[in-house]
């Protein structure tokens, strides 16, 4: 149980920022919404919420985000990436024109992978290192079609990947902050722990 | 690992949370369609018509041509809406079976129930509405409303309608919050609003669903002063398709909601964009032109 305080800045172009600031709350922590690369000097971790990809990517462009969080991600702090999250926070996407990809992770994802809307559904899930399943909350979601070597694969549902880490990122296909259950936040914590302990 | 379970409230509800803090624009063709994704959108909505179009053209207006729909879901990645009359079950079952992301029960339209709006409940894609009041909300929700809007008056350009609506429903919230629990049953009568719904916003010390802002938003400004008083989003009709320039208002709008208290910024965004839609005085409306009141 990871209960040090830390300030987890929360990629507030578009999206689902509230539910994540809540649960942040709930653990005793300090969210912190960023909008503008200056805030993102001044926190531990970051998350970029689920939301529209496309949306979130071209706010950030337009708003000098997207060197800012390679930067921060370059300085090993902590990313989590829920949903879109994990789209922005991939290497290249299947089958897109014009990916929006941070080019973090070596993932390659395939975006709305599980069908649309109507096909959005709520499964119990498997997850490495958890030992009871996990309330997974899939909308439009992604999957994770390939990895690289150093990416851990976390859980997977119907053959396709929808969690993983590598180093200092975490991303899910499914949306943590639409449940009661903190287990991937509190795995995200616990990142941000040991990095922090490594800066003191 | 157990079986999937698909149309749960939550994912219905859990849609339009991943849309706050977004514009959800109309669009009625495919071309339209892009430049809404192109600029920001995190959702169309595909539309015979805009509203303002809709009202001049008078007659009753109805669930959109499906091939326009598909024209759209085909044209773009991001969410498709579109809209249903008020009551129509055929209409909204069509929309399900194209693989719609969400229905707009609207006001809009004409209604086809003068008496009922639509059981969404049992269906598996979410539904909107809207609303004027948290009476009005709370019904909807009631009767499985999985996102609401309050409900401005569409194609009007004016933001008054909105701000009326939306100010409205926030107080009622407040006030419903502050209440005592003995003083639910008598405020759920003279609200017309389901006891079990109001108990909900009570405990949560909000709306369970997000809520929207339509219905006149025509500048960047208007979309930013909606979040201020504070909406989730926004949805904007006629206002970028009826402007002079729809890519320019389009950024605009997109930005000036996630930017909504960085004025400087606003002020930027509205430089040069040309001019907005042409609006409506409320005064000059008349009242069976009103189409926020088509709704019970």
């Amino acid at each position: 149980m990871n209960r040090n305080k830390y300030r987890i800045g929360i990629l507030s172009m578009q999206g689902a920022t509230e539910e994540h600031a809540s649960q942040l709350c709930a653990l005793g922590q300090e969210p912190v919404l960023i909008k503008n690369k200056e805030m993102l000097e001044n926190v531990d971790g970051l998350i970029i919420p689920g939301g529209e990809s496309t949306t979130i990517w071209r706010l950030m462009k337009k708003n000098s985000l997207i060197e800012a969080v390679q930067q921060f991600a370059q300085l090993k702090k902590p990313i989590f990436g829920t949903c879109a999250g994990l789209v922005l926070l991939g290497k290249s996407q299947v089958e897109t024109e014009e990916p929006v990809s941070l080019k973090l992770m070596d993932i390659q994802v395939k975006r709305n992978g599980f069908g649309r809307q109507k096909d959005s559904f709520e499964a119990n899930l498997d997850v490495k290192g958890m030992k009871e399943g996990y309330p997974a909350v899939f909308i439009r979601a992604p999957y994770i079609a390939s990895v690289g070597e150093n990416v851990e694969v976390l859980a997977a549902y119907d053959n396709k990947i929808v969690a993983a880490r590598q180093d200092n990122l975490l991303v899910a296909a499914f949306h943590p902050e639409l449940t009661d259950d903190n287990r991937f936040l509190e795995l995200f914590l616990s990142m941000v722990g040991e990095k922090s302990a490594l800066i003191i | 690992m157990t079986d999937r379970v698909t149309g749960t409230e939550r994912v219905k509800r859990g849609m339009a949370q991943m849309q706050k803090g977004g514009v959800i624009m109309d669009v009625v063709n495919k071309e339209q369609a892009k430049i809404a994704e192109e600029a920001g959108a995190v959702a169309v909505m595909a539309l015979e018509k805009v509203p303002s179009d809709i009202r001049a053209a008078g007659g009753v207006a109805r669930m959109a041509d499906v091939s326009i729909v598909e024209e759209v879901m085909e044209a773009v990645s991001i969410p498709v809406m579109a809209k249903v009359r008020i009551g129509h079950i055929v209409e909204a079952r069509i929309l399900e079976s194209l693989g719609v992301d969400y229905i707009d029960e609207s006001e809009v339209l004409t209604p086809a129930d003068d008496l009922f709006h639509l059981d969404k409940k049992p269906f598996t894609v979410p539904f909107v509405c809207g609303c004027r009041d948290l009476g009005e909300a709370a019904r909807r929700i009631g009767e499985g409303a999985s996102m609401l809007r309050t409900k401005g008056e569409p194609g009007t350009g004016n933001i008054v309608e909105a701000v009326r609506h939306l100010r409205e429903v926030q107080s009622q919230v407040r006030r419903i919050v502050h209440m005592n629990e003995d003083e639910l049953m008598t405020e759920a009568k003279n609200l017309g609003a389901p006891f079990e719904i109001l108990m909900q916003i009570k405990e949560a010390g909000r709306l369970p669903v997000v809520n929207f802002a339509a219905g006149g938003v025509a500048t960047p400004a208007d979309a930013a002063l909606m979040m201020e008083l504070g909406a989730d989003g926004v949805f904007v009709g006629s206002g970028i398709f009826k402007s002079k320039n729809p890519e320019k208002f389009a950024r605009s709008i997109v930005e000036a909601t996630t930017y909504y208290q960085d004025y400087q910024k606003i002020g930027e965004l509205s430089k040069d964009l040309g001019e907005a839609m042409k609006g409506i005085d409320m005064k000059t409306l008349r009242p069976e032109d009103r189409m926020q009141d088509r709704s019970f």
